[in-house]
Formats: structure tokens, C-alpha cells, sequence
């Protein structure tokens, strides 16, 4: 009996031994937001479906990770299989060649299918570097109620003079109602983001064909004295320290009559157990000035490998997993239409459920199709991105213009003198960098 | 007339104590109480403090998400190892430098004290690759020497000040029975300078407990403490406060506790003085 018994315990050591040895662990970093989070509860399906793979979350707010995974990558740590990389790393990346083309997602993964504008953001010579878990642009989301309060209607595509006069009518400061919350807290993700795609809008771009900053030319000083005096008149107060969540939260208790942000938004303003407005929100497109360019942005969260990475195999068919078709329908399965990850495949907006259960789906896809990371401002530029330039120095000067704009809205300087040290800085950045010969 | 000043005296130093304690323990409260509300709830303003529905699904959340205990316990393996090795380190260079100082002790403290000026950023990087080519980054081994080298200044300053206190007859008085060094250390000096000890082991296991550029930076889950397990909650787009609540009213627990538990010995250490 003893014997058997021992031999059986070897048998099954030897058969777990085998197995741990035959096992791929894969580490993937990845941000903290409820998409990423959702991924995390089906993981399941994916090691289901590819026994010999685990599976490792390293779970970190945007900058913690950014900062990491850039270490990372830099130094060739070798930490991670998978990364969490936006549209604004991916062109950098790629060209110094710290990511792995993405050839192998299996024939059924149809990348055809990805929108056009996303998939050229996550592109460098025509080869696919990230894959895009979810993509995002920009609109504006308004009050119907308080619109039709004031007697307005909003179109489906306003300008900004209509914005502005919109949002100075329905402003009732002694109500505590706001007519427009727009971002203000300084950063290159943040403020920057916001006021680099307005600025397209303007006409205004953040460089010319050489290189040389363009914040003295007069696009820009149209741009920011309107947001300044906008802000002023029908903004709410305090907004230069306001980034997304306090924007939201002043949203979704009642207190602004428009907000122009991520398309991303619009499930958190809808869900009746997060927003006391859910019912009285309607969408529209981020507004032009007639010049061909809207001020929306376009950011897609994508999945990439590292160049170098052991496990590329492995890497790759998660991706094709987690950016698929299939993943689409299992979340649709298990939780609903609506908590889909948006933003990423033309099919998804095709599909007749998705869009009874989006009511915001068709200004989703529409704000992504209008922007254009390649050509993204009315002049020539030598950059690409919407509301970055995908540029390693931006992070940098973008945070520090920022800061500039900041205090122009707290009016603790004025739209000419932030422009003028905005201008300062940018030189003196781009010329240290040898942009500027 | 005398006593009644005493009185009045006394009645308005308690008050601001009071005052004082409150305005410091008050971000505490306000933390732990958010843990206990739901997301709309913990973003309105103005914020309730006493009156809402309170709800416990955030620790739920907390708990199907991450493994708590997994990082509590790196937490516990770093902010200990790193301690112990430190004052392994520091008890000998303290006595060294009080007893035996030379013409260079004052420059090699000052010296000590400024690789602290440094912001840790700047060596990132060079540590990354040596911790890459050593295999130590995920490792808690890695860790615990670099949250103890990082501390060693400071533990080797408090240890100094504390041994400074103690007059040197005692140990001369020591050495005169016999004593070796090491019989020093242990039997008269270590128990002199218990409470200095204790406060200063206390000290830097406040300091590795929370420690946040490092721990985030060379770990990914294996070495992953509490650190990590609050940032995975922290988000720039969406409503988070009240999980993040969750995540650090778990995670500055333990310490809070140990802290009330030996208030008595950190308050006598941080006032000490042997003999005066």
C-alpha cells in the first residue's frame, strides 16, 4: 500500500514538475480604469482557452506606470510581457525600436477591422505596434434640460461662438450652476490636452515645418483668450486646479451645463448610480471654428510587447485575445453591451445591440473618425498626435506650458505674458533637444 | 487667585492638545470614513462625515481584486529586514563614532546625512541596471538592502545622539571588569540605550513601511508590498476615492496599530536622555 501510495505521490510531483515547467507566465502592466479592470475578472476565459499560460496583473495609476514601464523598457528590464502604452508612446517607441511589431494575431483577428484613425496613431511605417484595447476622443456633453430651460438647442456639430453664448446663458452662479467645466489643472495629459486640440480648432499649431514654437502667432492668442474669458465668465470657480474626475464630479451633481472631455465619460454620466443628471444628458460633437478641424482629441489604451520580450508567443495571443472579436462578445455575454470597451472596431458600431445600448455610441465613433493623428492641424506640421506631439520632450515642455495656461486662467498672468514665456521655454526647449538648428 | 490661573491654564493647554491631535488625526478620520461610502457619496460636496450609508462593498471590492495579505506581508518582510539589518549596522558604527571618533567622524555624519539631499529619482536608473544585472529587481532581498541603505543615515544619527548621552566612565567602568567590545555593546550600552533603540527601530519601520519611490519602481508582484496595492486604486479618469480609502485605511492599519501599541516607548525615545 505504502509503495503505491509513494509511487502515485511521484507520478503526480513529476506531472505537476512538467506542468510548471511547460508553463508561460506572462506579466502584464496595465492601468487602473474599470475596462482594464473588467479585463481582469475574464481572465479567466484566456487561461481556460490557453491552459499552459498564466497570467500576472501589475495594476498602477497612469503616471505611476508610465514612469515605470518606461524604465522598463529603457533599460531593457526585461519586467513585463505585456504593456499598457497609449497612442502617445507607441509612435516613440517604435521608432527607437523598443517594441515588437505585432505580425502574428492570428487570422480571424481582422485588423481591418480597427478603426482607421486609431490604427494609424498605433502605426510607423505601415506595421502595427500596440494593439488598442479601447479608444477614446472628445465631445460635449450638456445639460438638456437646462438647454431647454434657456431656450437653446444644441446642434449635433456646434462652433465655439455658439458653445461660448450657450454656456454664458445658462450660467446662474448664485444657482451654483456653471455654464461650461473644461479642464484647468496644469499637465501635458491634463490642461494641455484639452487646450492643444481646442487650439487645432483655432487654426494654432504647436510648431511649424522647422521646428520653431508658434505660441507668438496670433491662433494662439485667439485660443486661449477665449477659453480664459469663457472660463471666466461661465467657468466654475477654482476650475484652473480641475482635471477629469473634478469635472466629473461636478458634472454629475448638477452643476455644469456643458462639459467637453473624453468620449470615455459619457457611460460614467449616464450610470444613474454615479451621476444625479444621468437622465438629462445629451451629446454633440467637440466644436469647430469652421476651419476644418474639430477640438477633439484621440487616444486609444493599446497592448504592446516589449522588444526583447521571451515570450512573444505567449504575449501575442493574449493580445489577439484581449483586443479580439471574441472578447467584444464575452463581455457583452457576461455584463452587458454597454460595457463593451469602446472605441476600436468598426463592426462594434455596425452591431444593432451595441447601439441600443450606447446612446452615446454614434458621437463616440463620429468624434473618433473626424480626428486625424496624421494631419492633425489646419497648417502643415512636422508632428504627429492630436493633442500631444509625439515628441520624447513633450511630456516635459507640455507639463510646463501648461503650467504657463494655468495660471493665465487662475489670473495670476496674463494670456500675453503666459504666451510669451510659453514661447521662451519652447524655444529654449526644442533648440537644447536640436530641433532647432 | 494662584491655583485658579493654574486652572484656566491647564484647561486651555488640554484644549489645544486636543486641538492640535484632532486637526492632525482629522485627514485619518476623513479617510476611513470614505472607505465606508459609496463612490457618488465620497465625491459630493459638501462631504458628510457621520451621517450616510455606510457600505462595506468597497473592502469587498478591495478584496476580489487584490490580495491583500500578499502585500501586507512583503510589507512586513521589508520594513522588518530592512530595520534589523540596519541597526545590525548602526549599533556598531553609533558606538564607534560616540566612543571612538577621530578627526574625520563629524565629516563622515555630515557626509552621511547628505546622500539623503539627493532626490532618488536621480539614481533610478544606474540602480535599475544594477538591480537588472544582479536579478534583483522583484526581489525582496533587493529591497531590503536598499530600504536599509537608504535609512542608514538617519538610524546611524539617532543611535550617535542617543550613545552620545551616555558617559563614557560607564564603559570605561566595563572595560576595566574585562568587557571585550562586543560584551560592551550588548550588556551595558544596549540596555542603557533601550528606549533609544526602540524608538529609532520604531522610526525606520515607519520609514520602510512607507516608502514609495522605490518600492513602486523595483517591483512588480513578487516584492510588490502595500505601496503598490494603494497605487493600483489611484486613477486620473473616473470615480476611485472611495476604493483608494479602502485600499489605505488596510494598508496604514498594521502600522497604526504597532504605533499605538508602543506610543509609550517612541514617546520616551524621541525625549531620552540616559543620565543628565
Amino acid at each position: 500500500m505504502n509503495k503505491h501510495f509513494a509511487a502515485l505521490m511521484g507520478a503526480a510531483s513529476m506531472l505537476v514538475a512538467a506542468q510548471a515547467m511547460a508553463e508561460t507566465k506572462l506579466t502584464i502592466a496595465t492601468v487602473n480604469n474599470g475596462d482594464m479592470i473588467r479585463m481582469q475578472g475574464l481572465t479567466e476565459d484566456f487561461t481556460a482557452k490557453n491552459p499552459d499560460i498564466t497570467v500576472e496583473w501589475v495594476t498602477l495609476e497612469e503616471n505611476v506606470l508610465r514612469q515605470k514601464v518606461t524604465t522598463d523598457i529603457a533599460t531593457k528590464g526585461g519586467q513585463f510581457d505585456v504593456l499598457t502604452i497609449g497612442t502617445y508612446e507607441v509612435p516613440i517607441w517604435a521608432k527607437k525600436g523598443w517594441l515588437m511589431p505585432l505580425d502574428n494575431l492570428g487570422d480571424d483577428y481582422d485588423v481591418d477591422d480597427l478603426l482607421p484613425a486609431i490604427r494609424a496613431g498605433l502605426s510607423q511605417d505601415g506595421k502595427l505596434y500596440a494593439a488598442p484595447f479601447y479608444g477614446e476622443s472628445s465631445m460635449v456633453m450638456y445639460r438638456k434640460d437646462l438647454f431647454e430651460k434657456a431656450g437653446i438647442t444644441m446642434p449635433d456639430a456646434p462652433t465655439w461662438e455658439f458653445v461660448a453664448d450657450a454656456a454664458r446663458k445658462i450660467t446662474d452662479k448664485d444657482g451654483e450652476v456653471y455654464g461650461i467645466c473644461l479642464r484647468g489643472k496644469a499637465g501635458w495629459g491634463e490642461n494641455m490636452a484639452f487646450l492643444t486640440a481646442t487650439a487645432n480648432s483655432f487654426g494654432a499649431r504647436w510648431f511649424d515645418e522647422n521646428w520653431v514654437p508658434q505660441f507668438d502667432q496670433p491662433e494662439w492668442k485667439n485660443t486661449l483668450d477665449f477659453y480664459v474669458n469663457l472660463m471666466k465668465d461661465a467657468g466654475p470657480p477654482g476650475a484652473s486646479s480641475n482635471g477629469f474626475n473634478e469635472n466629473l464630479a461636478l458634472f454629475n451633481s448638477g452643476k455644469c451645463g456643458m462639459w467637453i472631455d473624453a468620449t470615455v465619460a459619457a457611460s460614467f454620466v449616464t450610470n444613474p448610480k454615479e451621476s444625479m443628471v444621468a437622465d438629462k444628458v445629451g451629446f454633440a460633437l467637440a466644436p469647430d471654428n469652421g476651419l476644418g478641424k474639430r477640438g477633439n482629441w484621440l487616444w486609444a489604451w493599446s497592448l504592446a510587447v516589449p522588444a526583447g520580450s521571451q515570450k512573444v508567443e505567449a504575449a501575442e495571443k493574449f493580445i489577439a485575445w484581449a483586443t479580439g472579436k471574441g472578447y467584444t462578445e464575452l463581455v457583452a455575454s457576461k455584463e452587458g453591451w454597454a460595457n463593451v470597451p469602446p472605441g476600436t472596431r468598426t463592426s462594434l458600431y455596425e452591431n444593432p445591440e451595441y447601439q441600443k445600448a450606447a446612446p452615446f455610441a454614434k458621437m463616440t465613433i463620429d468624434s473618433i473618425n473626424s480626428a486625424d493623428p496624421t494631419k492633425p492641424t489646419v497648417k502643415p506640421v512636422p508632428y504627429t498626435g492630436v493633442q500631444f506631439v509625439a515628441i520624447p520632450e513633450f511630456q516635459g515642455l507640455g507639463t510646463t506650458v501648461g503650467q504657463q495656461f494655468s495660471s493665465a486662467l487662475a489670473g495670476q498672468t496674463t494670456v500675453d505674458e503666459a504666451l510669451a514665456s510659453a514661447q521662451a521655454i519652447a524655444t529654449r526647449e526644442m533648440t537644447k533637444a536640436g530641433y532647432i538648428k | 487667585m494662584a491655583r485658579k490661573q493654574t486652572l484656566t491654564k491647564r484647561i486651555s493647554v488640554t484644549a489645544l492638545a486636543w486641538l492640535f491631535s484632532g486637526a492632525i488625526f482629522f485627514p485619518i478620520y476623513w479617510m476611513v470614513i470614505t472607505s465606508f461610502k459609496t463612490e457618488l457619496a465620497a465625491f459630493s460636496t459638501p462631504p458628510t462625515f457621520l451621517f450616510f450609508d455606510w457600505t462595506i462593498e468597497n473592502y469587498e471590492t478591495v478584496q476580489t481584486r487584490s490580495n491583500y495579505l500578499h502585500h501586507a506581508m512583503n510589507s512586513v518582510i521589508l520594513a522588518g529586514g530592512s530595520t534589523l539589518l540596519a541597526l545590525l549596522i548602526a549599533i556598531p558604527a553609533a558606538w564607534a563614532m560616540a566612543f571612538a571618533p577621530t578627526d574625520r567622524t563629524r565629516g563622515t555624519l555630515l557626509w552621511m546625512l547628505s546622500t539623503k539631499m539627493m532626490p532618488p529619482v536621480g539614481v533610478l536608473v544606474p540602480i535599475y541596471l544594477i538591480y537588472r544585472d544582479f536579478g534583483l529587481l522583484d526581489s525582496r532581498i533587493g529591497l531590503v538592502i536598499l530600504l536599509c541603505l537608504g535609512n542608514l543615515p538617519i538610524v546611524i544619527w539617532m543611535l550617535f545622539t542617543y550613545f552620545k548621552e551616555i558617559p563614557k566612565d560607564i564603559l570605561e567602568a566595563a572595560r576595566m571588569d574585562g568587557a571585550t567590545v562586543t560584551k560592551e555593546i550588548i550588556y551595558v550600552l544596549a540596555p542603557m540605550s533601550l528606549p533609544g533603540i526602540a524608538s529609532t527601530l520604531l522610526l525606520n519601520v515607519i520609514l520602510a513601511w512607507n516608502e514609495a519611490f522605490w518600492t513602486l519602481n523595483l517591483t512588480t508582484s513578487d516584492a510588490a508590498p502595500l505601496t503598490t496595492f494603494i497605487a493600483s486604486y489611484s486613477s486620473p479618469e473616473g470615480l476611485f476615492w472611495a476604493k483608494l480609502s479602502a485600499a489605505s485605511t488596510l494598508a496604514i492599519a498594521p502600522i497604526l496599530i504597532i504605533g499605538w501599541l508602543s506610543q509609550r516607548q517612541l514617546v520616551r525615545g524621541l525625549t531620552f536622555g540616559a543620565v543628565k
